[in-house]
């Protein structure tokens, strides 16, 4: 096993809220105490008010990174991550404990840190690169490169205020992306640009870790850290709470800070409805009737609803929309089947589920609306919420989802696991060849 | 191929063209001691020159930023080093030699504003940048790692070169009024010196300070003024009555001054004068480095 190229060990944090931070002693007595202390005796002040608080935003957090892996953090906001990040890059100073790192360490936390909207891209570049640590000579040999990257050629003489924001993060990311050293740290990278550069942006960090470096990657983008990361972090109140491959964690995470979401039950007073039918109760389950915040990509979900009917005597049908997080509409489905399609129903409770099969949805998180229509004899709408559930599926990249082999995020609004058929017409139709003996897809050995 | 059980870069190199890059990637050699420890508050080296040099290149970057930028739209752009000081120069020689009566030591008033001038618009120049250099870099502070006592100090540096602009005027005047060349010239660096430690001195204090209290930012244009009266700018330090004079130069700036005008015009210097200023510049400049030191750590907590 190869030796750590990171140890954290037991490292803490401490904030304190409404007093003065315990390392400014020295300073405050020689020279601020002496300009603000008479001045916050007049205004009555006590700098050691009781109510000052010690926030622990890290504790005791002790782990070890091998050389070439990634490691993504997730936590909800105010769990440490970034906290911890910053640590690492020297930002902050630990309260307590220790970390050692076997190598250089490059931080990009918030692309374009340092750019300045007076000077030119050019310029930009050169500044960029020396605040990241690169030397002007590496920079200047480099420079090519991280234009072409950046696809702004046109533009690198004009001073970077004259930039879209997408522009300005291009560039930004095409420095960040040549830095080469031993550790990289990444936070919230991949927040803005367009998906086609977000993409290259993946596929960057690929390579990077591909070169045998270390990433560290912070992002809210839980797809985007399975798509990346072997390995990850879930820290909670500054403590680390999971640590194992990626989509275990990511599960973890997500079923930890979506439960509340993935139903919701409506009382007498605020179900969405008229007087003909309401609302009680919208869930997302899986196919034992579990809710469930997380679903496996290539299980089914089902979406279940509960409403009244106070009014007898209209035939009706439960609908349900699913939207993705972007608020693309995948698709809309209503029951169609026979039992209740033209059956006027007695009034009474209801539930009523569909089931989506696995290997449609795409990875991410998607929303669920429901609502309560009638379609015959006319149609008309008798309840609609518009709060919805919310949940995530994930591709726990095992190889038998629409993936396959590949591990680099997908575009397109769903991800149907389709099949697939080669046929091959070998040159002279060799008989050791037969045509058709293709179709060695690995979706067919499921 | 299996990719749960990828764990490292090695394993996923098995084809494709990662291949290639990952072998090379396999080849690194971790280091015997750590390149970096992470250590609690208060627990690092007091001053890390070795460090600084590393990071040397960011200085000069962050020089050329401050020079550029300050001059960017404008039309006069880098003329301005020169115009200012004139103006308040002529200023000074119409309100107080001619009208008010001010000596000049011997000296061409307008030769013995400027003098002063250069030297003065020079450091409250870089004390005013550099003291609110830290809050205006705090995106940079709170991002990423560097020394930090850059940040004022490319402040002091870029205030540096408008100086050695500014200067032409000086030697311009010089000619024109036929001073004498001699061997003190060559002293005058020293006295530039000494101006950029006391005012690095200052910046350092000064925008270590803003960090937490942003007060001294409205202080500070009002100290600066007040500076300004106890410097021998405008007036001869020899207008300042005997028994005040040892209080007058514990202000480096006035044996500075002081010293740069006799170096110029081959004059004797005041040696007390000097060496107190040198000397208390030095210290004030020690103490300054180890305050730095000691809490820019909290910066990018408190910032």
């Amino acid at each position: 096993m190869t030796r750590p190229i990171v140890q954290v060990e037991r490292v803490s944090k401490s904030y304190r809220i409404g007093g003065l931070h315990p390392g400014y002693m020295t300073f405050r007595e020689m020279f601020a105490g002496m300009v603000s202390a008479p001045l916050r005796r007049l205004r009555g002040d006590d700098e050691r008010r009781p109510s000052s608080q010690t926030i622990w935003a890290l504790k005791d957090v002790s782990f070890e990174v091998r050389p070439g892996e990634t490691v993504g953090f997730v936590g909800r906001n105010g769990a440490g991550k970034s906290t911890l990040l910053k640590i690492l890059s020297r930002v902050t100073k630990p309260t307590a404990g220790e970390a050692a790192l076997y190598g250089r360490v490059g931080s990009l936390l918030e692309v374009g840190t340092g750019f300045h909207p007076d000077l030119t891209g050019r310029e930009n570049v050169f500044l960029n690169g020396a605040i990241l640590g690169m030397r002007r000579e590496e920079i200047a040999r480099k420079f090519d490169e991280i234009v072409a990257f950046s696809e702004l050629e046109q533009f690198i003489e004009t001073p970077v205020k004259f930039y879209s924001s997408g522009m300005y993060v291009r560039l930004a990311f095409s420095v960040a992306a040549h830095l080469e050293p031993e550790i990289l740290i990444m936070d919230e990278v991949l927040a803005v640009g367009d998906a086609a550069f977000q993409q290259k942006c993946l596929d960057k960090m690929n390579d990077i870790r591909r070169e045998g470096r270390t990433i560290f990657f912070v992002s809210h983008d839980t797809a985007a850290v399975t798509r990346l990361c072997r390995r990850a972090l879930f820290l909670e109140r500054g403590r680390v709470v999971a640590d194992g491959p990626a989509h275990e964690v990511i599960s973890e995470y997500l079923s930890a800070n979506w439960q509340a979401r993935a139903e919701r039950d409506w009382d007498e007073r605020e179900a969405p409805g008229g007087g003909v039918a309401r609302l009680r109760r919208l869930r997302v389950s899986d196919e034992r009737g579990e809710t469930l915040a997380v679903a496996d990509i290539r299980r089914p979900v089902r979406v279940e609803l509960t409403y009244e009917v106070l009014q007898p005597g209209h035939t009706l049908a439960p609908h349900v929309e699913i939207y993705n997080d972007e608020g693309a509409h995948l698709f809309s489905t209503h029951d169609t089947s026979a039992e209740w399609r033209r059956a006027p129903r007695p009034a009474g409770t209801y539930t009523s589920a569909v089931e989506i099969p696995g290997n449609l949805l795409p990875e991410g998180t998607l929303l669920a609306y429901a609502s309560i229509v009638s379609h015959f004899p006319a149609t008309a709408l008798h309840a609609q919420e518009r709060e919805g559930v919310a949940f995530q599926v994930v591709d726990a990249l095992a190889g038998d989802s629409a993936r396959g082999d590949y591990t680099g995020p997908i575009p397109g609004a769903l991800r149907p696991l389709l099949p697939w058929a080669t046929r091959f017409d070998a040159p002279g139709g060799d008989e050791n060849f037969p045509a058709a003996r293709g179709s060695a897809a690995p979706h067919d050995a499921r | 191929m299996d990719l749960k059980t990828n764990d490292s870069a090695g394993a996923l190199a098995t084809g494709g063209p990662a291949a290639r890059a990952g072998a090379a990637g396999g080849g690194h050699v971790l280091p015997e001691h750590p390149v970096i420890r992470v250590r609690p508050q208060g627990s690092g080296p007091a001053f890390d020159l070795r460090e600084l040099w590393d990071f040397r290149e960011l200085l000069y970057f962050l020089t050329w930023r401050d020079l550029k930028v300050r001059y960017k739209q404008t039309v006069l752009g880098i003329a301005w080093v020169i115009v200012q000081p004139v103006l308040t120069m002529l200023a000074f020689t119409v309100f107080f030699n001619r009208l008010g009566g001010f000596r000049s030591e011997g000296m061409p008033y307008p030769l013995f504003a400027y003098a002063g001038l250069l030297l003065w618009t020079f450091f409250s120049n870089a004390v005013i940048y550099g003291t609110n250099s830290l809050i205006q870099n705090s995106n940079l502070v709170t991002k990423v790692y560097f020394p930090r006592m850059f940040i004022p100090a490319a402040a002091v540096a870029a205030g540096l070169v408008d100086l050695a602009v500014a200067s032409v005027v000086l030697f311009a005047l010089a000619l024109y009024y036929e001073v004498a060349l001699g061997w003190s010239l060559l002293l005058l660096p020293i006295f530039v010196a000494l101006t950029v430690l006391l005012a690095t001195a200052v910046g350092l204090l000064a925008s270590a300070s803003t960090v937490r209290y942003r007060d001294l930012k409205h202080a500070l244009p009002f100290l600066i003024q007040l500076w300004l009266f106890a410097s021998p700018v405008i007036y001869s330090s020899s207008a300042i009555p005997a028994r005040w004079r040892w209080v007058y130069f514990a202000n480096p700036l006035a044996g500075i001054i002081d010293g740069f005008r006799a170096a110029l015009m081959g004059h004797a210097f005041d040696w007390p004068a000097v060496g107190a200023a040198a000397a208390i510049t030095l210290v004030l400049l020690s103490v300054s480095l180890y305050l730095f030191r000691r809490i820019e750590e909290t910066f990018a907590d408190v910032i």
